[in-house]
């Protein structure tokens, strides 16, 4: 986590330069829209795609050694792959295990200001569906802040609750609510 | 009067849906013999609905009625001079109701009288005037009048309700609807349709408009829509959480839930000029206001505390008081019309149920026994909850419950899932 944290802290000006070119976020301006850059991720995008801004040139990335394999979002070796961070009930703690995912994701975020993910929060079924949108959101937003943490920028990362609306697993035990109770890490453009 | 329900087809998104079917799973031992005879129609014979099917129906589905079959009505008058009140007496009947439809125009007036069968007397009469699809809407008013007359409480069977449906296509995506049906489930229209969550709708004092919460822009937002013009607009579309609209008694404000300064609080916003007031202020969750039917004071779900409790504040701000006490989890509490007694989600070992909280006794009932009980709403007379509760085999369906707990019914017998149920309030 320390590693990360000097990563993140020598990168924030970068990003910072890079991104102020892009708008950013703004109470009560909508989040996400049709008009979000899609990643400079696959080899087959054009990194300096218009509807990107004007001059946002992506950083290299770390794993360039690999990068005749692509990005390493793409990569199921990575630990960008998981996408999803799993709760106890009723609570929006991090688990320890948990830690390294978002530490990576962060990483790869704060490295590339232009990429942008939704922080999708999301609660089992038991309680009620507003008290469980706003559990949802506890949890997207403690994501959201570790990746803050770790130098992401606020403009990179929305934070949006549907509750027990969306259950990743039906069922009524707790080897349903378990899946649902989480946050799915959802890059724009993915 | 009865240009709502000729009007409701142009409702934005409208199609035609399966009614909800009513099974009465529990009713009174004490329930009142009553005979509705079929009424009598004067020219066309072919009526497109039996009105005193649909009286007798709603009498029993209150659970405070038992009609009697037809086939054991020994005669069977449309007017006063052909009752002979022995008929009713030898078959046990109290109260019998008789009538007959005329053909008015477009449209029809249909008449009815209720008799005290051992007294032998009328009790009432009246004429109701119907257009040419009104005629169920006659009988509802038909039936609320009887109610009335022989309880000395108001009827709700002239009412509608709205709830929200999922259904789960084979490609592994939902359909969402928002839809609004009559209280006896029949003529179910979706007003909204949407790929993404619908949630939380709640009812203008007027009857014709509803606020929701959707997802359709892939985050939460409110709308208000007209249901006579299927006119909608934004209302709340703040970063974070725009939550569980509450229309307020007078129809110019609305509670919502809104996180846009860091974590869920409860504001109000003048529906004119869309200015907020904020409610609340805690480190906690505040979500789900409900208002008293003065509009004064704001209930509201707040974990505040530690655990997930129901507080109090009056509507202009100040200091929340909590209001539940039993149990380790109540939520989204509603309040009945005459401002007694709340009804909420209650929880206990066994799960989620729906309780009734009366406010001056501080006597908490538990009504259900469902596990996931949830989004009760009160009929406009006070008499029955509305509420979403599971099947055995997890379907979402809807079902009511007397606020003593004598009478149970469901509604059922349709595919994919129906939720957030919330009755309209009396129609105007």
């Amino acid at each position: 986590m320390n590693k990360w944290l000097k990563v993140g802290l020598i990168l924030v000006p970068v990003i910072l330069m890079s991104a102020c070119g892009s708008t950013g976020a703004k109470k009560g301006a909508p989040v996400t829209g049709g008009a979000t850059p899609p990643p400079a991720d696959s080899a087959r995008t054009s990194p300096l795609d218009s509807g990107s801004g004007a001059g946002i040139t992506p950083l290299p990335q770390t794993g360039g050694m690999e990068s005749q394999a692509g990005d390493p979002l793409n990569d199921p070796a990575s630990p960008l792959a998981k996408r999803v961070i799993y709760f106890d009930y009723d609570s929006n703690n991090i688990r320890a295990e948990d830690r390294a995912t978002i530490e990576a994701h962060a990483q790869y975020l704060a490295q590339r200001g232009n990429v942008k993910v939704t922080l999708e929060g999301h609660a089992d079924e038991r309680g009620s569906r507003e008290y469980n949108i706003a559990l949802g959101e506890r949890r997207s937003n403690a994501v959201r802040d570790m990746m803050s943490l770790l130098g992401v920028s606020a403009a990179q990362v929305a934070s949006v609750s549907y509750g027990e609306e969306r259950p990743a697993v039906l069922g009524d035990d707790e080897s349903a609510w378990r899946m649902n109770r989480r946050v799915e890490i959802v890059y724009a453009g993915q | 009067m009865l240009v709502i329900s000729a009007v409701s087809a142009l409702v934005l998104g409208t199609n035609a849906r399966a009614a909800l079917t009513i099974e009465i799973t529990k009713g009174v031992d004490s329930a009142l013999p009553i005979a509705v005879v079929p009424f009598g129609v004067s020219g066309d014979p072919l009526l497109p609905v039996d009105v005193a099917e649909v009286v007798a129906a709603d009498l029993k589905r209150s659970g405070r009625f038992a009609p009697l079959p037809r086939q054991d009505m020994l005669s069977r008058p449309s007017e006063t001079a052909q009752v002979n009140f022995r008929d009713w007496r030898l078959v046990n009947v109290e109260s019998l109701v008789i009538g007959r439809v005329n053909r008015a125009g477009a449209g029809y007036t249909v008449q009815f009288q209720l008799f005290d069968v051992f007294r032998g007397v009328q009790l009432a009469g009246y004429s109701v005037r119907s257009d040419a699809d009104g005629l169920r809407r006659a009988a509802h008013q038909i039936a609320d009048i009887i109610y009335e007359t022989l309880t000395g409480e108001p009827g709700a069977f002239n009412t509608r309700i709205a709830y929200v449906t999922v259904a789960q296509l084979a490609d592994g995506s939902r359909r969402y609807a928002l839809e609004v049906s009559d209280a006896d489930g029949y003529d179910p229209k979706a007003v909204v349709n949407s790929k993404q969550p619908l949630m939380s709708p709640s009812w203008s004092a007027d009857g014709n408009r509803l606020a929701y919460v959707t997802f359709e822009n892939k985050r939460s937002q409110i709308y208000t829509q007209n249901l006579l013009t299927g006119q909608r607009e934004l209302l709340a579309s703040f970063v974070g959480i725009n939550g569980a609209p509450a229309w307020s008694p007078n129809g110019r404000e609305l509670a919502l839930t809104l996180s846009k300064d860091g974590n869920p609080e409860i504001y109000v916003m003048n529906v004119a000029s869309k200015q907020l007031r904020r409610v609340t202020e805690s480190l906690g969750i505040d979500t789900e206001p409900a208002w008293a039917p003065d509009g004064r004071t704001l209930y509201f779900t707040s974990d505040r505390g530690g655990s997930t409790q129901i507080y109090r504040v009056a509507a202009t701000g100040g200091r929340p008081e909590r209001v539940t006490f039993e149990g380790s989890y109540n939520a989204r509490a509603t309040v009945s019309a005459d401002g007694k007694s709340l009804a909420m989600i209650n929880r206990d070992n066994s799960g989620d149920h729906i309780a009734v909280l009366n406010l001056q006794s501080g006597a908490l009932k538990v009504l259900t026994d469902g596990r996931f009980d949830e989004s009760p709403s009160f009929a406009p007379n006070g008499r029955m909850i509305i509420y979403a509760t599971r099947t055995a085999n997890r379907r979402g369906v809807l079902a009511a419950v007397s606020v003593d707990g004598g009478v149970q019914q469901r509604f059922s017998a349709r595919e994919g899932d129906a939720r957030e149920p919330v009755w309209s309030p009396m129609r105007q």
